[in-house]
Order: C-alpha cells, then structure tokens, then sequence
C-alpha cells in the first residue's frame, strides 16, 4: 500500500526562552523540529508498511529548509520525501495549504491512505488535515490512537472528550493521530546515511498545477491582522506557614473565588 | 482593483517606466492600465505619489457577493439528545455580535431523536438567546459523523446564507467546520478565545492563541462568507436562560440525506473510564510531576483530586517514565486545558506544559524547589515538599467540604 505523511516544520518548543524584561517569547533561532503529531504519523505508516509492505511518502511545504525535517523522516524510515516550497506558496492559510498539499497529493496519486498528526504545535489549527480530506473527497477519521488495515478497509479508534469510537472507512482514506497512537523511533545508523544521500524531490506550483489564485497569500481567506504577546500573570501569591496553616488560608482563598 | 483618477493624471508616464510588466500605456495623456498583466504590485503607485493619480483598492470578491449574506449562526452541538454546553456559550457571544452587526442569531441543530420536539432542545436554544432555530431530526443524523453533517450543514447554509457561522472547538467542531469551510472555499479560524466586531467593516474580529498561548493573533476574513470560527469551550459566558424568550422554530425536512452519503461507519462508541479521562472539560485538575517521584505516589494526587471532584492530570516527564497513560498528560503534546482551578504538584513547569495549563482560571502550584518555572504561572504558590503538603491539602479539603 501507499502511504502518504504529511508534515510540517515547527519550532521546537521546548528550546523556547523569554525574554525576562517583557515576558514575550523569543521566536528568534529557535532549532526547528519536525511537529510532534506528524512523527506519531510518521511511525503509524513505517508500522503499517511492515505490516502490509508498499511505501511511505512524507509530504510537506514550507521554506527550503523544511527539507531537513523531510530528511529526518527519511532516517526514520520513509522511502522519500516531497518538499513544495516557492515564495507563491508562502504565507498560507489552513484553506490555501489544505489545496497546495491535496493538489501535491493528487499528483503523487494512487494513493491508500493518508496520515497527519491531529494538529501543529505552532498553529495548533487541526484544520488541514480535515480540509484535504474534503478537496480529495475522501473519508476522514481525526484523532486517531489505533489504526488498522485489513480488506481494503481502514477501521480506527477516535478520541473523543469523554469517550472513544471504533470508525470504519473505505480505502482511501486520511487520518489525523494523536501522541498515545505509538512511541516515534529513533533514526538507525543506515537510516541516517540513508538520509544523508537521498533526494528530495521539490515541486513548485507549476509542477503540481496549481492553481495561483488558491495558494499562498493570494489563496488565503484569512488574514492577521495583529499578534501579540498576551498580559503575563502577575501577582503570585506565595502561602507560607505550618502545612495546616497553608491549607486553611488556600481553601478560604479558592472559595472565595467560588472554584471550590 | 487598480484605479487612475484621471482628473490627476498629467499623463508623466512616470508610471510607465515604473511598471516592469509592461502594464501601462498613455492613450490621451491619461494612463491607462492593462488590468490582464497588472499584478497589483504597486510600483505605479509609488511612482505616482507626487501626483497621487492611482490607488489599488483590496477587493477581491465581488461586494455584492458579500452583502448576500445576512445573520450569525451557531452550530448546536447535540449528543444523545443533550445539548453541549458549548453551544449555550456560543449563543452567549454571539447575542453581543448579532446584535452589534444589528443582525439575527440563528442556531442550527443537527440531530436523530426521533421525538417531537427534539427533547425540547430547540426551546432550550431559544430560551439561551437564539431568535431563531433551523433543525433537522434525521436518523442518519443521531451519531455525529464528518461527512453527512457536513453535507446537511452546507446545504442549509448555501439556502439561508448566513454572514458568520460558529462551532465549539470541540473534536466534533474541528472535524466538521474545516471541511465545511473547505468545500464553501471560506475562511476559518481555529480555537477561537475572543471575538468582536468591527462595525465599520462589519467583520468579525477574531483573536486565538498560537503557540499554545505564548502568542496571540487577531484574525479577520475579509472577503469570504460566511466568516467561519471554532471557539474554545468554557471561555464565553451563557446566558441566563429566560423561559420567556420566544423565537422561530424551523424544520427543514426537505434536504436530502441518505447513507450512502456517509463513507464511515461508526461500529462502536466505548465510554471507559480506564482509557478515556475528560481533562478538556474538567472544572478542576490536579496535576502530578517528577517531584512523585514514582508510579505509586499518583494515589496521592487521585486523593486530592477525588475530594475536590476533579480530574487527575500528569506532566510529560511522568507519561514518558511510564507512571501514568498518556491520556492524562497536559501540555503541548498532551491536552491543552482550562479549567477553573488547576493545582499542579511537583511539576517543574517546563515549557511544554505551561503551554498546556497556563490559561487556567486559578493556578495552585507546589513545589520543593522556590525557582521551578511553574511560579511564574500560579495563582497561589507553595514552596514546600509535595509529600508534606498535599495529604494535609486532601484531609483538610475533606473536612471542610463535607460539612457543608
């Protein structure tokens, strides 16, 4: 079968200083990381591929040097990597990236599934995976935390807030997964001399026939207008005294908020 | 669109020079601009300040096409039959909204009772603000699945045309909105957690975190309708209900639904308890870390968690140590949570969990160590060993909770 992951490059939080003066963020030379989910998908298709044989594809678009996530993906086991990056491509919204990856998707083709993880950790839309699913007219299941083939039919367990359903669907089919799904391996050694030689492919709009008025900017339906950096909290009260003394003084506090 | 004002044209040709796709002519002393090869880049624009003669205004869809659309929708999010509290939250805004863009607000209700009356949900809609509500009660309809309720809902929306629609961020509301808006071609912005409008435009004004709260944007979708927002639960404020409140009530019956439309198939829905925690809706969170030190030590944040009714949460560094699942894990790659009162123990505050938490009505932390990052977040700080604290916390709180 054919696997398709798409994945995206983000910062990679866990290096994320701030600044001490102004409590902001610095979003400057952050080392970037391939998004966390998009690994568990990643692993979800290496996992299927030894189970079923056929190959993985990971997909993503972003600026030139996403290529190193792809790269990365490649070490982990991925046959090859596509990467779209063109300044037209730049500055999408979820509706104008969900055309440019399901226009990618649909030139890669014969295709059984598809694999994103649930959201980014930058944007945290969890809106494109749901978007190609709908320019493909494909089946969707998000929130994935098992995945199986059989029959020509993917059957699925999706989280719910409270609860949690087995979904069946015809293959093909796109799948969003969540962190409980797996533990991502570690490149090998071969994985990544592997990576080191391999090509990835780069496609721009013309290459997949895009259309220019749905990509990048021109495509976007939404666009922002501020950002920035929220109010920090202030004031920390510090309760000190006996053990005892703490928890009469913090039960009178939080009902007095009316939390307890 | 690119405009010459020709009262201020002197026919320079400044502008002519300018332009590097040859867009621009002189044809009677007046600049004339060939709109096929303009590509809006506004070099003319600059070239032309001193007389001021083009201007390129932003308008890509027709306005007409825009102005078809009148009144505020909220999509009503049913399960069982019952309404999702979220849904009364959206109603809540959006009477502030509807009511500043002097608009209706609608609610749509999607659902499979098969009783009369919906088991009184549209009353309730009413009741919480709507003026008026559009329902189908449809068998295919009782489990929520992505494609037939996208189908209905697209459908209603392309007869009614309403100029803003609003999902809870739930993981029905982003399942269903991003391919509605996929297939209207429309704008949507994710886990809204502040909405207004600008009268003037008559937009909506959409703010959300990114980061996981570290940064926030302002959205707006200027040219696309509906303007299309999920919004994070427990954020907006309900109304209070008045039974007084009247409203139209609407059955469409007349749009076809019928199984094939739907390509999933759900064949079983497990509430279990051992596998499935609902931190996202959780009043209350209290939070385990490093500092348990081993698996057996989260007894004592369950104590403390089951005495104040809330649900028991865990840091990153105890699901990899595999002390707890990782359905309990809040943080970037866990859960984002809001709850009323979170309470976190022996956890560092990394980051990656902040990220997850700090949005929080009330932040309670403990921890041994006065510099963990967690301080800089809480609401009340308690410098102390959490073996110490937190059982004198849990027999206090029971204490106190139990006379009452």
């Amino acid at each position: 079968m054919r696997i398709i992951v798409c994945i995206k490059q983000v910062p990679d939080s866990g290096e994320v200083r701030f600044d001490k003066e102004t409590h902001s963020m610095i979003r400057e030379g952050l080392p970037s990381i391939i998004n966390p989910f998009d690994e568990n998908a990643i692993e979800a298709a290496l996992q299927l591929r030894e189970e079923h044989g056929g190959e993985v594809i990971v997909l993503s678009m972003g600026a030139p040097h996403a290529e190193e996530q792809l790269r990365q993906s490649i070490a982990m086991g991925a046959d090859r990597a596509i990467l779209l990056t063109d300044r037209r491509f730049a500055l999408a919204d979820t509706l104008a990236t969900a055309y440019s990856l399901s226009t990618a998707i649909k030139k890669i083709g014969d295709y059984d599934l598809l694999l994103f993880g649930k959201q980014a950790i930058d944007g945290d839309t969890a809106q494109v995976g749901p978007g190609v699913a709908e320019m493909l007219e494909l089946p969707q299941i998000t929130y994935v935390r098992e995945i199986q083939v059989a029959d020509g039919k993917v059957t699925a367990e999706r989280v719910l807030e409270d609860s949690y359903e087995i979904v069946e669907a015809q293959l093909p089919a796109l799948l969003t997964v969540v962190k409980e799904i797996n533990e991502p391996r570690h490149a090998s050694l071969r994985g990544v001399l592997k990576a080191k030689k391999a090509e990835v492919t780069i496609w721009k709009p013309e290459d997949i026939d895009a259309e220019l008025a749905k990509i990048g900017i021109e495509g976007s339906a939404c666009s922002v207008i501020e950002t920035f950096t929220p109010e920090p909290r202030t004031g920390t009260e510090k309760l000190s005294g006996t053990s005892e003394e703490i928890a009469e003084v913090l039960f009178a506090r939080l009902r007095q908020q009316n939390v307890l | 669109m690119i405009y010459v004002l020709e009262e201020k044209c002197i026919g320079c040709s400044l502008c002519v020079k300018a332009c590097i796709f040859g867009a621009i002519k002189i044809v009677d002393r007046k600049a004339v601009i060939d709109e096929e090869a303009c590509t809006l880049c506004g070099a003319c624009v600059t070239a032309c300040k001193k007389h001021g003669a083009i201007f390129i205004e932003e308008k890509s869809r027709e306005e007409a096409d825009v102005s078809a659309y009148k009144g505020l929708w909220i999509f009503a999010e049913q399960r069982d039959g019952n309404l999702m509290n979220v849904a009364l939250e959206l109603l809540g805004v959006g009477r502030d909204l509807a009511d500043a863009l002097n608009i209706s607000l609608s609610a749509v209700l999607l659902c499979g009772t098969g009783i009369p009356a919906c088991n009184g949900m549209p009353q309730q809609l009413i009741h919480s603000g709507a003026d008026r509500v559009y329902f189908i009660d449809h068998p295919l309809l009782k489990q929520y699945q992505t494609d037939i309720y996208a189908k209905a809902l697209v459908s209603l929306i392309n007869r009614y045309l309403p100029e803003i629609v609003l999902f809870g961020a739930s993981s029905i509301g982003r399942a269903l909105a991003p391919r509605v808006a996929a297939r209207l071609r429309t704008g949507l912005t994710a886990d809204c957690t502040g909405l207004a409008i600008d009268r003037e435009k008559r937009l909506l004004v959409q703010t959300r975190p990114a980061f996981g709260g570290n940064l926030m944007a302002t959205i707006v979708i200027p040219n696309h309708r509906p303007q299309m927002a999920t919004v994070r639960p427990n954020v907006m404020k309900r109304l209070e209900p008045q039974t007084s409140r009247t409203g139209e009530v609407i059955e469409v019956k007349d749009i076809s639904l019928q199984a094939e439309d739907m390509c999933t198939k759900i064949l079983d829905v497990i509430h279990d308890a051992d596998t499935t925690v609902n931190l996202q809706e959780a009043d209350i969170i209290v939070s385990g870390g490093r500092g348990l030190g081993k698996a057996e030590n989260f007894k004592i944040i369950k104590e403390l968690a089951d005495v104040i009714g809330g649900a028991v949460g865990a840091s990153r560094a105890t699901v990899d140590a595999g002390w707890i699942p990782s359905y309990h894990q809040v943080g970037q790659t866990g859960k984002t949570v809001h709850p009323k009162l979170y309470i976190a123990c022996g956890i560092s505050g990394a980051i990656q969990h902040l990220i997850g938490m700090q949005t929080s009505d009330t932040i309670v932390a403990v921890n041994k160590d006065p510099n963990a990052p967690i301080f800089n977040v809480a609401t009340y700080g308690i410098v102390a060993d959490l073996f110490d604290i937190v059982p004198v916390l849990t027999e206090t709180f029971r204490e106190k909770l139990g006379k009452q």
